[in-house]
C-alpha cells in the first residue's frame, strides 16, 4: 500500500514539474520572444506581454484543460465506456446553440450565453433520462447524443440564415480559443473548476467501485443514485464552464484520460489527479504551438489538440495494447 | 435469519416470482435449482435488495430490507455474480479484491486502512489467490477468476453469501474446488450460503437443503433426497431421468436419458 502511494506521489511530482516547464516555455514563446532568463525580471513592455497577455492565457489553458480531462475521467468511469467524452452529453451542443442564438440577437456576453446553453441542454438530458428517481446510464448517453444532434442541426439553420459577420463570430467561437482577456472571468472560472475538481477527487474511490457496474456497486454498499447524480452534475459543470469561456476544444477530454490510463493504470485515485495535471499540460502545449507555428497568425487550438493528440494516441495505441471495450 | 414472506416480484409489469415464502437460518447451506426462466436469479435479486418485492417482504433478523441501508447490508451480505464485470481497462487481482472493503470505509475515505489490508490478506489466503495478486483480471483462467470474485465478496466479511451459478463455465475439477471452498466457509465460519446452481448433481452433493423453482413458484423444498426424485424432476424439467445414489456420499445422483435410448430395447421400463 505504502509503495503504491509512494509511486503515485512520484508520478504527480513528475507531472507537476512538466507542468511548470511547459508553462515557462509558453510564457517565453510568442511573436515577441522573451528569453527564459528574463521571465523572472521582466521590464516595461515585456512585463505587460507576460502578465497581461500570456499568463492569463496560460492559466485559462491549465484550468480548461484540467476541467475537460477530469470531466472525461468521470464520464468514462461512470458510463463504463471508453468513447465517452465531456461533450457527449450535450454540453458543447447546448453551449454552441446558446452562443449562436446570442450572436444573432446581438447579445454580447458570449460566455454567459454559452453557459446558459450548456445548462439548458444538460438539464434537458437529465430530466429526460430520469425515470422514477432512477438515472439510467444508457438513457443519459443516448439522450445526450440526440440533444447534441438536434443542437447542431439548429446551429446549421441559424448559420444558414445569419449575415456574414455573424457567421464569422459563430464559427470563431465554435473553433475554440483560449483568448480571453477579462481577468475577473478567468478568476471566476478557475475558482469554480478548482472546487469541482477537488470535490471530484473525493469521489475517486467510489468511481472505482462504480466502474465495476451499477449492481456490483450496490452490492458493495454504494448509494448509486446519489453518486451518479453528483458525478453527472460535477462533470457537466466543469465541461460547461470550460466550454463557455473557451469554446469547443475537442480531444482533451477524450484522449488525456486514456493516456493517463496507459501511464498510471485505471485506479481513479491516481487517474483523476494525473489527468487533471496532464489536461492542463496538453492544452497549454497545444495552445503554444497554435499561436507560434504560423506566427503572427494563430491556428485554432482545437486543430492542434486534434492532430497532436490523435496521432500521439494512435502511436501509443499501436505501441501498447489498450483495451477499448471487449 | 433471512426470511421471505409471500414475496411476489418481477420486471416492468411481468411477475417472475409468485408468493414465495421460506426461511434460511444461520449456518444454512441452501441451493436454488429450477429450469431456465424459473426465477432463480430473480430470487437472488430480491434477497439482495436489487429488486424490491411488489407484495410481501424480505426480512433480515426481523428487519425489512427496505429499512436497511445498502452500506449496512453490504457488511452483512455479499453477492457473487455469475461472471466478472466487463471492464474496458485492466485491474489487478489485489485491487479488485480490495474493493470488497468498500462498505467498511468512511465516506470519502480514499485509502484502505491496516485492518482492511489484513482482512484482504486473510481472504486471499483462504481463496488461494495470494499468488495472483499482481495479475490482471483478464489474464486469469476461469477457476482463478471465480476464486477472485469470491475473495472480493469475502472481503466484505459477510454473514450471508449469495452466489449465482458459481460453477458455470468451469470444468469439473474447478467446480469441485469452488464448491469445496464455499462449503468450507459455511462449515467453519458459519456463513449462511444461498446459491443458485444449474447442475442438479452438484446441488445434491453440496447443499443441505434445496428449493426447486418452477415458473416462479416453489415446487418443492427439502433435503436433496426429498427434492431430487425422478417423479419431481420429470415433472419440472419435462424430461426423462433416472435417479441413483452416489455410492460414496449416498446423495441422489441424477442421470439423464437421451431420446434415442428411451425408445430402444435397452430403454427404460419403469413399471
Amino acid at each position: 500500500m505504502e509503495s503504491k502511494v509512494g509511486k503515485w506521489i512520484g508520478r504527480l511530482i513528475l507531472l507537476a514539474l512538466i507542468l511548470m516547464a511547459v508553462s515557462l516555455l509558453a510564457l517565453s514563446l510568442g511573436p515577441a520572444h522573451v528569453p527564459l532568463s528574463k521571465i523572472f525580471h521582466p521590464q516595461g513592455i515585456e512585463s505587460i506581454i507576460l502578465f497581461k497577455i500570456r499568463l492569463p492565457r496560460i492559466i485559462l489553458g491549465l484550468v480548461v484543460g484540467a476541467a475537460l480531462a477530469v470531466a472525461g475521467v468521470i464520464f468514462q468511469g461512470m458510463f463504463r465506456n471508453p468513447l465517452v467524452e465531456p461533450y457527449t452529453l450535450g454540453v458543447s451542443g447546448g453551449a454552441a446553440l446558446g452562443v449562436s442564438l446570442s450572436v444573432i440577437a446581438g447579445f454580447r456576453i458570449l460566455p454567459l450565453a454559452g453557459f446558459l446553453g450548456a445548462l439548458g441542454a444538460i438539464s434537458l438530458v437529465y430530466f429526460i433520462a430520469r425515470r422514477q428517481g432512477i438515472l439510467k446510464i444508457s438513457m443519459l448517453l443516448l439522450t445526450g447524443v440526440m440533444i447534441s444532434f438536434i443542437a447542431s442541426a439548429i446551429i446549421l439553420l441559424i448559420m444558414s440564415l445569419a449575415q456574414e459577420h455573424q457567421l464569422h463570430g459563430i464559427l470563431f467561437w465554435i473553433m475554440g480559443s483560449l483568448e480571453e482577456t477579462n481577468p475577473s472571468l478567468i478568476k471566476l472560472v478557475s475558482l469554480i473548476i478548482l472546487i469541482a475538481i477537488a470535490i471530484s477527487f473525493l469521489f475517486s474511490r467510489v468511481l472505482n467501485v462504480l466502474s465495476l457496474g451499477e449492481e456490483e456497486a450496490l452490492h458493495l454498499g454504494v448509494n448509486i443514485e446519489r453518486t451518479k447524480r453528483t458525478l453527472f452534475i460535477l462533470g457537466s459543470l466543469m465541461a460547461g464552464v470550460a466550454v463557455s469561456v473557451s469554446g469547443i476544444i475537442g480531444f482533451v477530454g477524450l484522449l488525456v484520460p486514456h493516456f493517463m490510463r496507459l501511464l498510471v493504470g485505471p485506479d481513479h485515485r491516481i487517474l483523476l489527479p494525473t489527468s487533471c495535471l496532464a489536461g492542463g499540460i496538453f492544452l497549454v502545449l497545444s495552445d503554444t504551438i497554435a499561436r507560434t507555428v504560423i506566427s503572427p497568425l494563430e491556428l485554432p487550438v482545437g486543430v492542434i489538440t486534434g492532430i497532436l493528440g490523435g496521432s500521439l494516441f494512435i502511436y501509443f495505441l499501436t505501441k501498447r495494447t489498450l483495451k477499448l471495450g471487449k | 435469519m433471512l426470511q421471505l414472506e409471500k414475496v411476489t416480484t418481477g420486471y416492468d409489469r411481468k411477475a417472475i416470482l409468485n408468493d414465495i415464502s421460506f426461511t434460511v437460518g444461520k449456518g444454512d447451506l441452501l441451493g436454488v435449482i429450477g429450469p431456465n426462466g424459473s426465477g432463480k436469479t430473480t430470487l437472488l435479486k430480491v434477497m439482495s435488495k436489487i429488486l424490491p418485492p411488489w407484495k410481501g417482504r424480505v426480512t433480515l433478523e426481523g428487519r425489512g430490507l427496505d429499512e436497511i441501508k445498502y452500506r449496512e447490508l453490504a457488511r452483512r451480505m455479499a453477492v457473487v455474480p455469475q461472471r466478472m464485470p466487463e471492464l474496458f481497462f485492466s485491474y489487478s487481482v489485489r485491487d479488485f479484491i480490495l474493493l470488497g472493503r468498500t462498505p467498511y470505509l468512511r465516506r470519502f475515505q480514499l485509502l484502505e486502512g491496516e485492518e482492511d489490508l489484513r482482512v484482504v490478506r486473510e481472504v486471499m489466503e483462504e481463496t488461494d489467490t495470494l499468488g495472483l495478486e499482481e495479475r490482471n483480471l483478464e489474464d486469469l483462467s476461469g477457476g482463478e477468476r471465480q476464486r477472485t470474485i469470491i475473495a472480493q465478496a469475502l472481503a466484505q466479511e459477510p454473514e450471508i453469501l449469495l452466489l449465482d451459478e458459481p460453477t458455470s463455465h468451469l470444468d469439473i475439477g474447478h467446480q469441485v474446488e469452488i464448491l469445496d471452498l464455499v462449503r468450507k466457509l459455511n462449515r467453519e465460519k458459519k456463513v449462511m450460503v444461498i446459491m443458485v446452481l444449474h447442475d442438479l448433481n452438484l446441488a445434491s452433493e453440496y447443499c443441505d437443503r434445496l428449493i426447486l423453482l418452477k415458473e416462479g413458484s416453489i415446487f418443492k423444498m427439502g433435503t436433496p433426497v426429498e427434492v431430487l426424485t425422478y417423479e419431481i424432476i420429470e415433472k419440472v424439467y419435462n424430461t426423462l431421468v433416472i435417479v441413483h445414489k452416489n455410492p460414496i456420499s449416498s446423495k441422489p445422483h441424477v442421470l439423464l436419458v437421451p431420446e434415442e435410448e428411451r425408445n430402444s430395447d435397452r430403454g427404460l421400463r419403469r413399471d
